[in-house]
């Protein structure tokens, strides 16, 4: 159990990097971006072949990952910003396209990495520690290290137009942002974490999958969820961005670990999915459902000679006349 | 300063909904200019900002800013000389950013953005005094977020964004109309100081006849996607409400009939 719980600690981390990446398209962008499950598998794709076909060292496999990512990251970019494809179809697109793309890069379904160093032997090599010790440190590094990017990144000229594109389009172009360009900068940015995720699990897990990514989306929107409600828990509620972020990784170690749990009780692996779309689909659903209560329990309390049924019969229509008025403006 | 030839714009074209909404506009403001412009709905006043400003494509026509043809620039391309107030007070700034934030991405428009830091410390300082010039206590609340702030703030805020980089052209589209009469009249007198200070050139679209006549150097009428009264100086110094209903049904064969002009 505990080994179980090591594992899953060191996995929720790696997954981190994406959780970040999936950060940026969905909080700051609002874009659910499903060009992810592709570029995860192509991260872990290109690793697994520059240290097995080409002998590469696994620093530059890992590398390359990156540069990978982000050239799927483009392509969804460029085809939401030059052809207003919208960006979830353009996503969908390019995963479709990279399920192709990832089995000609490897030649075949999937791609053992047996008996080639990985960053992750590599250090624990040199720092004469078990390898799950080595993944480890790695993790929380590369995690800490692209949180401090990222920190950074954001608080640029560049990020701030990024972080105001999320919040309004009009604004910025009234400001002479040019959103398309700061989109497809979000969207390679995002992927090129997504794809160093997928190259350092390829390396951990050694092996790459064609179906590695399948999914990967829903764990980092779970995950995002999950950190977010840690967050609300947290003293000071967490509102600065790097605590955010910080929350985020959290969040997709806590995934991991229910996950290894929940294994570890005898659900079947293949239920995984399952579990995880219904934990997406409840953070999603509960605080709308909590809303709509508060607001009939408010009505209820305005109008007491109307009772019961005069609340449900007015339920749900309260947002109505406010929206009618603000159109009726022009 | 700013010139446009024959400008034409219809939305839905070839389409039941089909609706002409500039027909062939021309129009020349001066260095200095502070111009209102009136007419009833959908007289073309909005959409003649928005031509400007580049949010659509013309059909026909020129736009030239500065001497030069920005017809076919992209809307953020044209921000460089532009600075613009909306109706909406949501549509001007981002909710989720703080307000030094907000200014700070207003402060680089027209420029390149690079790596370097968002906003730095000399910025903040600056932008301390300016609102504290807007007498709204906004001043200690440099990093609140946008978002918490009222309708009116939202509006002065989006204001000293639009001329925080001086603007070639400050386009200003109805930008008291969704507040309170307290709350326009404050960003109105607010509108007319950062003008006057800037001698910013000033197209200001209303439905306020009397802010209309009040505010500005010259006025023009719209109807039916085009100029039909247009005047400045003295005459337009004397003018009354009574004068602008007066003419515009001398010109327009009808009644500028709409009780949100009367009423206001």
């Amino acid at each position: 159990m505990q080994l179980a719980l090591m594992g899953a600690l060191s996995q929720g981390i790696l997954w981190g990097i994406m959780v970040l990446g999936v950060f940026i398209t969905f909080r700051m962008l609002d874009i659910p971006d499903l060009t992810v499950d592709g570029s995860f598998a192509l991260g872990g794709s290109v690793a697994a072949v520059a240290a097995v076909a080409l002998g590469l060292d696994p620093v530059v496999g890992v590398l390359l990952g990156v540069v990978a990512g982000l050239m799927a990251g483009l392509v969804t970019g460029l085809l939401h910003a030059l052809f207003d494809i919208p960006a979830i179809l353009a996503g969908i697109l390019t995963q479709i396209a990279l399920w192709s793309v990832n089995l000609h890069v490897m030649g075949k379904s999937n791609v053992p990495l047996l008996n080639v160093d990985t960053v992750f032997t590599r250090l624990a090599a040199l720092l004469g520690v078990t390898q799950a010790a080595a993944t480890l440190v790695v993790g929380v590094v590369i995690a800490a290290a692209t949180i401090v990017l990222m920190y950074w990144f954001f608080g640029t000229e560049v990020g701030s137009a990024l972080r105001a594109t999320g919040n309004n389009e009009d604004m910025c172009r009234a400001l002479g942002i040019d959103v398309r360009v700061t989109k497809v900068i979000a969207l390679a940015f995002s992927n090129g974490l997504v794809g160093l995720s997928g190259a350092l699990i390829c390396q951990s897990q050694k092996y790459a999958d064609v179906g590695m990514g399948t999914g990967a989306i829903v764990i980092g929107l779970a995950a995002i969820v999950i950190g977010e409600v840690l967050g609300r828990f947290a003293p000071g509620r967490l509102i600065s961005f790097g605590s955010r972020l910080t929350a985020v990784v959290m969040g997709s170690i806590v995934y991991f670990i229910i996950r290894a749990v929940v294994l570890q009780m005898g659900l079947d692996a293949n239920d995984m999915k399952l579990l995880s779309a219904v934990i997406v689909a409840l953070a999603l659903a509960v605080p709308v459902v909590l809303e709509r209560q508060q607001r009939r329990r408010a009505y209820r309390r305005g109008t007491p000679a109307m009772g019961d049924a005069g609340a449900r019969g007015r339920d749900g229509r309260d947002g109505a006349p406010a929206r009618q008025e603000k159109g009726g403006e022009r | 300063m700013l010139r446009l030839t024959d400008v034409t714009k219809t939305f839905n074209r070839g389409t039941v909904n089909e609706k002409p909404a500039l027909t062939g506009v021309s129009l020349t403001l001066d260095d200095g200019d502070f111009v209102t412009v009136i007419g009833g709905n959908g007289a073309g006043k909005s959409t003649l900002l928005n031509m400007i400003a580049g949010v659509y494509p013309l059909d026909g026509g020129t736009v030239e800013l500065d001497g030069v043809d920005v017809s076919l620039l992209s809307e953020h391309r044209r921000a460089r000389y532009l600075g613009r107030v909306f109706q909406d007070p949501m549509r001007g700034t981002a909710a989720d950013m703080q307000i030094e934030e907000n200014l700070a991405l207003a402060k680089r428009r027209g420029r390149p953005r690079g790596l370097a830091w968002g906003i730095t410390r000399e910025e903040r300082e600056d932008y301390a005094r300016r609102l504290a010039s807007l007498d709204l206590g906004l001043e200690d609340r440099l990093s609140s977020k946008v978002g918490l702030l009222s309708g009116g703030q939202r509006q002065a805020v989006t204001l000293l964004m639009a001329t925080i980089q001086k603007p070639r052209l400050l386009l200003l589209d109805e930008h008291t109309a969704a507040l309170d009469p307290k709350t326009a009249a404050k960003v109105l007198s607010l509108t007319r100081r950062v003008v006057d200070e800037d001698r910013l050139t000033t197209l200001m679209v209303t439905h306020n006849m009397n802010d209309a006549i009040r505010l500005g150097n010259r006025l023009i009428m719209m109807h039916e996607g085009n100029v039909i009264y247009d005047v400045a100086g003295a005459e337009k110094a004397a003018l009354t409400v009574a004068d602008l209903l007066q003419k515009f049904e001398e010109v327009s064969g009808g009644e500028l009939a709409n009780d949100r002009m009367l009423l206001s």
